[in-house]
């Protein structure tokens, strides 16, 4: 199959990791993965923020960057998070209509058709559970509110890492429970979202894995920013990694991160002072 | 022909007016939250009853075959009413005033007031018996009787506490809901003239006590008012589902039975209770069946009040009935299982709502009701009190789309704004950098600068305002050394498309 990847904006600048091994483990199955140079976003921050009018505009481009896929050109979008295809799916026709741009809504909807969140189009799309995955780590599954309430992907994640030799997959204590990011909600409702963060810290933790995966980064930045804050010696990574991972290769993100979340860094490399500048032992002011 | 022509009289207000009733607080959801996130007994007291109410629901949904079939029925009788609403309500008032009662027509929640109290006035009592009601908290009805020199009395025993309490309620079902019961005890043993001293907090005891105080009340009391769960068209009946039986008494007792009800509550047949019937009691407290279903229809002569007064009000309700993007807010069965399924809702607690209807429906409700007035209006931050989760969507009994209409409340909010906030500039700059590829790079290239504050730790712990809201409780990765585009044109040059 020729698969495009929609890397989303956060995937691209900060998650780039994700996004790498979406394409990795597309290849390793066989498929032509190709990168539409002028994608930027979909969108949907303007639209769950209100702004619908500055929508359009950002709709509109998606929608022609990624329309070849309703001219055949490509036989599938894929991306490696659920809130991004959902905002696909089920806003960018309501944008358009909204905005009276009947053509560009079915155009739009032309393109939904064919764009997948990487489970569905693993599963759904492709036929493939077990991808041939090694990956030996104690993993906890969160599955994230877009992916289950507005694609329904169901248990499609965990039918991908029950395929997943070496991985030992723990149940999550109220799994279906928002972990509280709900994008600018985390900004605009910061005190709320930490509430509900840190129940979801609490959960997680409760399972004993090393590793909480999802299928949105955005969802494990907010986990993995409280997890490590806390310096709990849990990381986050994305479902495209786990599924990436082979005995062969060590992705390095998931190196990086081990090393950038276990137990901290030493405070000098983020410029605190040094470990000798012991509090206690200062001078009283 | 025109849908949402209403048959009221001359002027019709498109919002509730401010200034009277509960639909709208003094601050905005993100400052009444933070202060309530801080009161642990209220985590802890939300976080159980909301537990205990899930687990029951899911179980008695989860054993009804044709639950799917029931919401689209549900939904489907809701978008026909709301339709037809004028010819049903012209239908309403008729089969009322046919059997004996009378009909009054309430443009807001001022009008309404003033209608009870005089019709209350009119027998003679200084002193009501109120059945459990949202549209009568939506107006502010308590208040507006005491400045008329009327007493009421609320008989629903959650309603009970929050009046003795002299608190505001917090959920649309179980008003005290952010009270245990070792709190309920201190309200009785404070407020209850001639409660027992020795009053624990079992359970039984706080309702014996609730029980004794109560019946002095349905004995003496000579008017009731109620509010209406439903209201059948074609028979002009109207019905009050409860749990404990105080409703009945208030329905039956008293000579004068004044009811008054949003004009949304209608429904066109007896038949499409049968819907409801098995809807409400499944979501809301999670029986199969509620204990008391009351229906009375005009008044029987010998048997029940003597008088019967309905007050049909709409208080907003006409212009989100106009407006083809909220007019699904008016579906609402008050059932509260969106309430109980969202995570904000359980951790906030529904005082930080402001407004009587607080939870998911009640952050689109409320603001569709009283309108947005500019950026500053409390009811602007309500649609935005929500992480778009869905679980709400998912526990509607009429399958409203609750996220839908948040995103939609969230525009009207932006769209209120006078001149341009922070966020209306950096949501027009975000739209500039996404809709051209080169300016996105460019964006892209300036989030790498980022690299600097992370040093070599990988994370980064604190950023200026407005960033610092994330940072106050979460790290933020270092921006990486290069891009997925980046990465891809490197590694696969010319296969971008």
């Amino acid at each position: 199959m020729r698969i495009a990847v929609m890397a989303t904006c956060l995937g691209d600048a900060v998650a780039p990791q994700a996004v790498r091994a979406t394409v990795e483990l597309l290849e390793r199955l066989g498929h032509d993965v190709v990168f539409p140079p002028g994608q930027t976003c979909c969108g949907q921050m303007h639209v769950n923020t209100g702004y619908l009018r500055e929508a359009l505009p950002v709709v509109r481009h998606a929608t022609e960057v990624f329309g070849p896929v309703a001219d055949g050109e490509w036989d599938a979008v894929v991306a490696p998070s659920g809130s991004c295809t959902g905002c696909v799916r089920h806003q960018h026709a309501m944008v358009a209509r909204r905005g009276g741009d009947e053509a560009l809504a079915a155009r739009a909807e032309a393109v939904a058709e064919r764009t997948y969140e990487l489970s569905e189009l693993l599963v759904d799309v492709l036929g493939v559970t077990d991808v041939g995955a090694y990956y030996p780590h104690r993993v906890t599954y969160h599955p994230t509110c877009h992916s289950l309430r507005m694609l329904r992907v169901g248990d499609k994640p965990l039918q991908l890492l029950r395929a997943v030799r070496g991985l030992e997959l723990v149940e999550l204590p109220d799994a279906e429970v928002c972990c509280g990011f709900g994008g600018t909600f985390a900004i605009k409702n910061a005190d709320t979202s930490t509430a509900m963060l840190a129940d979801k810290m609490t959960a997680v933790l409760a399972t004993g894995a090393e590793v909480c995966t999802a299928g949105d980064s955005s969802c494990l930045m907010h986990i993995g920013g409280g997890l490590g804050r806390l310096r709990t010696g849990v990381r986050t990574v994305h479902l495209a990694e786990v599924l990436a991972s082979t005995e062969a290769t060590q992705t390095p993100s998931a190196r990086s991160l081990a090393a950038g979340v276990v137990a901290g860094a030493p405070r000098a490399e983020r410029g605190d002072p040094p470990e000798s500048a012991d509090p206690l032992q200062e001078a009283p002011l | 022909m025109s849908t949402t022509d209403l048959p009221l009289p001359t002027v019709r207000p498109a919002h509730a007016p401010p200034g009277v009733g509960h639909l709208r607080g003094t601050r905005p959801f993100p400052a009444e939250a933070r202060e309530s996130l801080q009161d642990t007994q209220l985590r802890r007291n939300l976080g159980k009853a909301t537990g205990v109410i899930r687990a029951k629901r899911a179980a008695v949904v989860d054993e009804v075959p044709d639950w799917e079939a029931l919401r689209l029925a549900g939904s489907a009788i809701k978008a026909d009413v709301m339709a037809r609403l004028p010819e049903l309500l012209e239908e309403l008032e008729a089969a009322v005033t046919a059997r004996g009662g009378v009909v009054h027509w309430a443009r807001d929640a001022a009008e309404a007031n003033a209608i009870v109290l005089d019709l209350v006035r009119a027998t003679g009592a200084d002193e009501v018996v109120k059945v459990k009601s949202m549209a009568t908290q939506e107006t502010g009805l308590n208040e507006a009787l005491a400045e008329g020199g009327v007493a009421a009395w609320e008989t629903d025993l959650a309603e009970l506490i929050v009046q003795l309490g002299d608190d505001r309620p917090s959920h649309i079902l179980v008003p005290a809901i952010h009270r245990n019961r070792s709190e309920i005890r201190e309200i009785f043993l404070r407020e209850m003239p001639g409660v027992d001293p020795d009053l624990t907090d079992e359970p039984r005891r706080l309702a014996m006590a609730a029980r004794a105080h109560l019946r002095r009340k349905f004995l003496s009391a000579r008017v009731a008012v109620s509010g209406a769960n439903f209201a059948v068209a074609d028979s002009g009946t109207l019905s009050v589902v409860e749990s404990e039986g105080n409703g009945r008494m208030c329905l039956t007792l008293p000579q004068t039975l004044i009811t008054l009800m949003g004009v949304e509550k209608v429904v066109p047949t007896w038949s499409d209770l049968e819907v409801f019937l098995q809807l409400l009691p499944r979501s809301s407290t999670g029986e199969r069946m509620n204990p008391y279903t009351s229906t009375w229809t005009g008044v029987t002569p010998g048997d029940g009040p003597q008088e019967f007064h309905l007050v049909l009000m709409d208080n907003g309700r006409s212009g989100v009935l106009a407006d083809p993007d909220g007019r699904a807010a008016l579906h609402c069965i008050r059932c509260s299982a969106c309430l109980n399924v969202c995570p904000v809702y359980e951790r906030a607690g529904g005082h930080a709502y402001g407004s009587v209807y607080p939870g998911p429906i009640g952050a689109v409700l409320s603001p569709l009701l009283t309108g947005i007035t500019g950026g500053d209006d409390p009811n602007a931050s309500l649609p935005y009190a929500s992480s778009l989760c869905g679980a709400c969507f998912d526990a509607c009994p009429v399958r409203i789309d609750i996220p839908d209409l948040l995103v939609q409340q969230r525009a009207a909010s932006v769209e209120s704004h006078g001149r341009p906030t922070g966020q209306d500039v950096a949501m027009r700059a975000a739209r500039i950098a996404m809709t051209s590829p080169g300016r996105f790079r460019a964006a892209e290239k300036g989030l790498g600068l980022g690299r600097a504050l992370g040093g070599r730790s990988g994370r980064i712990t604190a950023l200026p305002w407005p960033a610092s809201r994330w940072t106050s409780s979460r790290d933020v990765p270092v921006p990486p050394a290069e891009t997925a585009r980046e990465w891809f044109a490197r590694t696969r040059p010319g296969r971008e498309r």
